[in-house]
């Protein structure tokens, strides 16, 4: 398994390699950490002619505080979310589900913004974002924009991110206090992307929940959010009924694909499994 | 030079002899990046080679464009089977006594099959070269499923064998039909049946899988024009056997083709056959004059090279009605795939698996196993396995489950009541196997107590009777026996050489020793369990004999390393020469002393005058002496060769023990405990039974729970990398508990009988045992393996027990 | 695809080449640099065999263009001993027999080699997650733990000494 040839670059600067993109065109691809994009070329499923490396631009990675929102450089890796006291302390959810994404070599050089911007539902983080009511930062030869999780995702390896662009930053609010958070991902072994996966967080007020999100990973064309699942709980006492209701409101809206994890029916049931754990465990959390 | 260390307790503990955990020889080079495998060869001027293979499962090749290929710099030539025709290589003989293509002959009858090869400057170019050669294919109808194979209307596969009526294993009696064996005593066995009053029988499916060690296969071909000989470094488990297979093939004279096995990085029955890639890459170094390898990648070693089982079986037991098994029979369709080429002894197309009246004294048995070709990639190797024993083993350890559920006798008491005992030893199976040792009833009890297994039966009760338990609790047990160290050469050959195995061990004037074999270590351990041997048996410290293996120019011909042979024949072969070596280390140490042979003790190290402990002679006074002046009508130095022809196979067996744990909501199987005792007769290296033991059972736990090979429709095979095909890392892998007994066996010469396939066959039935045991309430007396979740959450689903 | 002149400190030693920039790292190791510890496995990035560390993190060097480290520092498991002196991973395996055929064993430790420095006491469940990302089908693991067992001790003791 070789790589087909290809000619190689390493901006410095996000400019340099939104300017790289404008002149290469469509024969250019952007390399993040590359675990995604290397195999399909050594596969000769994607023969780009031109690489953009982004691993040499330092202002794409690391992890700071704008107000109270947490502003995560699309480079930043998984591991190094894990690591991260901040994202621990305002975000809990990210790094605790990043442990569950690949192997540990491997979340040395898969990073947040390459899982984001691929597009593939397989990946983690799109739901991830989705329940976190992130914001990308895409920069392109226009300047910057930035454009909510919500509606990113287009379907399969389509998104909102234009090819003349790069995705700079991923922007997230800190969680309120109170807030519950799970991540359920039910895989086959490590490494493995998911079978069924469920994000949750949740606000609540006297058993009452305030605020809700259920994003689901691997279980159609694109990470789901569930907002139907989300009203059958907005509002309502936290019980078994409630979350019943829920669950099958998430069961209903996913179309997932049949492969060795498991065929629809499987996947679709194991969607109902995950989010009833993840909204059991996110209720636990909350105050 | 007698020994510094006196009391003969400290001697022999610094030989580090049989018995004795000591740490391996061979690990210095491993663990600081020096081993030598295959891809760490290089040559001057070598040349790579990459193959281009077939997209789709059945076609004809209608035009064949090398042009492009030809066209990119670097690229030296392009093969196609018309240029393999003048050679007459295109086709080669399988171990089986059928014919496989080497490179496809205007049909390709799987996906991946070979079809061209480019050999370039470096494997960069060669993978540019294979991308752009242009093959133009006619799809045919594609035939996946084998029942469907022997339809009468089926598509015909092997057109090359049209008219053909029988075949190396008798008659044909369909166009997709292979053979037909058949083992015991049909009359015999539908005599028990018609006066049987229980009978019970089970479909069961063996999926196909694939061995997938963690180095894939290949190999650096050397074709000298100057010398006319060749040498090649290969990933093969029976190098002696390629070197004769080679020879046949190209006509080179045997004498001037050498074949290295180096390092092997993990083999469990892949690195048995012979590959087109390695025909490809000696005919190209032959064809440009240079040095050529071939390495594949993950993708084709799982795709193309030799996968194991898919075995279809039907088994019924007859009984009484207190659950004494009277007759079993066997119905098996076996999926070979485009060619025929199982790696079995010559006389037995289905190996081994008449070994499946198992541990259990059953008066009339009968199998037949009909073998079918299909669209799927050629193999049926035995998988860490002897040949088709896992497949025996599973098949009547799921049989005596299914007996016991259906009287409601307890499977450990249904067990007991059907072991072989003790004092039937030697015990002739109603196949003809002749069983060397067992104490089954022993083990049984041994693994019981140690797991409480009436506390775990009292806990599993709990939980049934509790409808909201989030948990099913599965109790697997499995009693196998196994048949390894083929063979003996009346029963056993591969390609009319009997299945022997040979050791030359050579002791130098100062003491220390070389010994060659005709095995080959896989991550066996063989350096160091071999020197072990003949420390014990010589008196010569482990650490001072070094154990060659693997180069055909070397080593002493031998059948190779594969169905646990090693120890039980090879082992012997070692035992065989040093006792040659000790004879004649006697009558020098008698002429040293000045007295008779037979006035002489050995003791640990040293020949002793009875009665004066003063006076001795070690062995290595003995060899110095041998090389300096030996006695009159001796021959100097100190050697000796033998080839070892086994009187019989040994069988090994144990007992197995696991619980699992169902999440009722996803299907997920948590094995909680799994206690494997193993009797493998004398143990030589614990340390490396046990890793032997935790391997295989690591393995078992793949094939169990989630290794497969599907098709679909248009055969192609879906999840060909590791992604998809399963291999366990540490996260998924359970805790070993490891116990053993020790049945020596009576007809080898150390007791050994081999072990590093037992906890493989062991411990697959003893899985689905398991988690068809969850199941058991709800009557279900058999689920299909993978256990994967999906499958496991079909089966609550189906049952009412999802959650 | 002009090729590209990187300059790399291999197990302390600066090494200068051109390479293609399709050129993986790994092969950029075996085949340039003659190091053949590192072993190809999988080609996916499933199966650790290729492991080594860059830049102090542990990458897997099948799925890692060589170009990319211009600049950096790369050890191998022959950079692991000392002088001749094992590294506490290279002598825990070798005394806990924790390789069999020895082909995932270059990986494996230099994944320990770092899994120790990131996890210096580790638990055995955190062992077994912390080498999840190299594959084995020789030992079951069982042995590998006790050998990242072995060599946390044994630095431990090292560095309270």
């Amino acid at each position: 398994m070789i790589p087909p040839k290809f000619d190689y670059h390493a901006p410095k600067s996000v400019a340099e390699a939104v300017a790289l993109l404008g002149s290469l065109g469509s024969e250019a691809k952007l390399l993040a950490g590359g675990h995604s994009l290397l195999p399909m070329m050594k596969l000769r499923f994607a023969q780009p002619a031109h690489l953009v490396d982004l691993n040499g631009i330092a202002d794409l990675r690391g992890i700071c505080l704008d107000g109270d929102t947490v502003v995560i450089g699309a480079m930043t890796v998984e591991n190094d979310l894990i690591a991260s006291d901040l994202l621990r302390e305002r975000v809990p959810l990210l790094g605790e589900a990043a442990r569950l994404i690949a192997d540990p070599q491997v979340r040395n050089r898969g990073t947040i913004g390459g899982d984001i911007a691929h597009g593939d539902p397989g990946n983690d983080h799109p739901a991830l974002s989705l329940v976190l009511d992130a914001q990308f930062v895409l920069q392109g030869p226009n300047g910057r924009r930035t454009v909510a999780a919500n509606g990113f995702f287009l379907g399969t390896y389509m998104t909102q991110l234009e090819e003349s662009e790069v995705m700079v930053a991923i922007r997230v609010p800190s969680f309120a206090k109170g807030t519950g958070w799970a991540y359920e991902k039910l895989k086959r072994k490590t490494g493995d992307w998911a079978t069924a996966g469920c994000a949750v967080v949740l606000r609540q007020s006297g058993g009452v929940v305030t605020h809700i999100r259920i994003g689901l990973t691997n279980l159609a064309q694109t990470a789901l959010r569930a907002e139907e699942a989300e009203q059958c709980l907005l509002n309502q006492p936290f019980n078994e009924a409630a979350v019943k209701r829920a669950v099958a409101a998430a069961m209903a809206i996913t179309d997932p694909a049949e492969d060795l994890r498991g065929d629809p029916e499987y996947k679709r049931a194991m969607a109902g499994v995950m989010v009833q754990r993840a909204l059991n465990n996110a209720w636990a959390r909350s105050a | 030079m007698s020994a510094v260390i006196q009391t003969p307790e400290d001697r022999e503990a610094s030989l580090a002899g049989i018995g004795v955990s000591r740490l391996r020889k061979e690990d210095a080079r491993f663990i600081q990046g020096k081993g030598n495998y295959v891809d760490d060869i290089k040559m001057p001027g070598m040349l790579h080679m990459d193959i281009v293979r077939s997209p789709i499962a059945h076609g004809r090749i209608k035009r064949i464009n090398k042009e492009a290929a030809l066209a990119i710099p670097g690229v030296r030539a392009v093969l196609t089977a018309e240029d393999l025709k003048p050679l007459k290589l295109h086709w080669m003989p399988t171990l089986a006594g059928d014919v496989a293509a080497v490179l496809a002959d205007e049909k390709v009858h799987f996906q991946m099959q070979e079809v061209a090869v480019v050999i370039a400057d470096d494997r960069y170019i060669a993978a540019d070269g294979v991308e752009a050669v242009e093959v133009e294919y006619e799809e045919l109808p594609v035939v996946i499923d084998p029942y469907a194979a022997l339809a009468a209307d089926a598509p015909v596969l092997r057109e090359d064998l049209a008219g053909k009526t029988a075949g190396a294993h008798g008659p044909r009696d369909h166009h997709n039909h292979i053979f037909t064996w058949e083992a015991g005593d049909r009359s015999a066995a539908d005599a028990a049946f018609a006066a049987a009053p229980i009978k019970v029988e089970q479909h069961m499916h063996y999926p196909r899988v694939h061995p997938c060690p963690l180095e894939t296969c290949g190999c650096v071909a050397s074709f000298d024009p100057i010398r006319g000989d060749l040498t090649t470094y290969i990933t093969s488990q029976a190098p002696h056997v390629v070197r004769t297979v080679v020879s046949m093939l190209s006509g080179i004279p045997e004498s001037k083709v050498r074949i290295v096995s180096p390092d092997i990085g993990g083999g469990f029955g892949n690195k048995v056959g012979i590959y087109p890639g390695y025909v490809c890459a000696i005919v190209s170094s032959i064809v440009l004059g240079r040095p050529v390898k071939w390495v594949e990648d993950r993708i084709e070693n799982i795709s193309s090279t030799a996968f194991a089982r898919d075995y279809h079986m039907d088994g019924e037991l007859a009984a009484t009605e207190d659950g004494k098994i009277l007759g079993l029979r066997v119905n098996v369709l076996a999926d070979h795939g485009a060619f025929d080429a199982c790696a079995d002894p010559t006389k037995f197309p289905a190996g081994l698996f008449h070994i499946c009246s198992g541990s259990y004294d059953i008066g009339a048995a009968h199998c037949s196993v009909k073998g079918v070709y299909t669209n799927k990639a050629p193999g049926g190797v035995a998988y860490r396995c002897s040949f088709r024993v896992t497949e025996a083993v599973y098949l009547i350890e799921r049989m005596v489950d299914v007996l016991a559920q259906r009287l409601n006798i307890d499977k450990a008491e249904i067990r007991r009541r059907n072991f072989i005992r003790k004092e039937q030893f030697p015990y002739t199976s109603p196949f003809g196997f002749e069983y060397d040792s067992g104490d089954y009833h022993t083990a049984l009890q041994k693994a019981l107590d140690a797991l409480d297994y009436p506390a775990l039966r009292a806990e599993q009760a709990a939980k049934r009777a509790d409808p909201n338990s989030p948990t099913l609790m599965g109790i697997g047990l499995v009693s196998f026996t196994e048949v390894v160290g083929a063979g003996p050469s009346k029963m056993c050959d591969i390609l009319g050489v009997g299945m022997f195995d040979s050791c030359e061990i050579r002791i130098h004037p100062t003491g220390s020793a070389i010994a060659r074999m005709g095995t080959i270590t896989q991550g066996q351990g063989h350096q160091t369990t071999y020197a072990q041997i003949i420390a014990t048996e010589l008196g010569i410290p482990s650490e001072v004999i070094q154990v060659e293996e693997g180069d055909t120019s070397t080593a002493p011909y031998g059948l190779g390393t594969y169905g646990s042979r090693s120890t039980p024949v090879a082992g012997a072969a070692i035992a065989m020469a040093a006792r040659k070596i000790h004879a004649k280390a006697r009558k020098i140490a008698a002429h040293m002393l000045e007295v008779s042979e037979a006035d002489l003790d050995w003791e640990v190290d040293r020949f002793k005058v009875r009665g004066d402990d003063s006076r001795f002679k070690t062995m290595a006074d003995v060899a110095w002496q041998s090389y300096h002046q030996p006695p009159a009508g001796l021959e100097p130095g100190l050697e000796a060769v033998h080839y070892y022809d086994p009187p019989n196979f040994t069988y090994p067996f144990g007992i197995y023990l696991c619980v699992v744990d169902i999440d009722r909501a996803t299907g997920e199987s948590k094995v909680r405990r799994f206690y494997a005792l193993d009797d493998c007769g004398t143990r030589i290296n614990p340390m490396i039974i046990e890793g032997q033991i935790h391997g295989g059972l690591t393995e078992g736990f793949a094939v169990a729970m989630g290794q497969q090979m599907p098709f679909d429709a248009q055969g192609n095979l879906l999840g060909n990398t590791l992604m998809d095909y399963f291999l366990p890392t540490a996260v998924e892998t359970p805790k070993w508990e490891t116990d053993y007994t020790v049945t020596p066996s009576p007809h080898h010469p150390l007791g050994a009988k081999g072990v590093a396939e037992s906890p493989h066959v062991g411990s697959i039935p003893t899985f689905t045992s398991a988690v068809v045991d969850a199941f058991a309430h709800v009557g279900v007396t058999h689920l299909d393996m993978p256990h994967t979740s999906f499958r496991v959450w079909q089966a609550l689903r189906d049952h009412g027990l999802a959650l | 695809m002009a090729k590209k002149l990187i300059n790399v400190t291999v197990n302390g030693k600066s090494e200068e080449r051109a390479v293609e920039p399709r050129t993986l790292l790994v092969h950029f190791l075996r085949e340039d640099l003659h190091l053949t510890g590192a072993h190809i496995g999988c080609e996916t990035s499933h199966c650790g065999a290729c492991t080594v560390d860059l830049d102090g993190k542990s990458v897997k060097s099948c799925t890692h263009l060589a170009v990319q480290c211009d600049g950096s520092q790369v050890t191998t498991v022959e950079g692991l001993a000392d002088k001749g002196v094992l590294h506490a991973v290279q002598e825990g395996f070798y005394k806990e027999h924790g390789l069999q055929c020895g082909f995932c064993t270059p990986g494996m430790l230099v994944r320990a080699y770092r899994f120790l420095q990131e996890n210096p006491n580790p638990s055995e469940d955190e062992i077994r997650v912390g080498m999840s990302g190299n594959l084995c089908r020789c030992t079951g693991y069982q042995n590998i733990v006790k050998a990242v067992q072995y060599a946390a001790r044994k630095l431990q003791s090292a560095t309270a000494a």
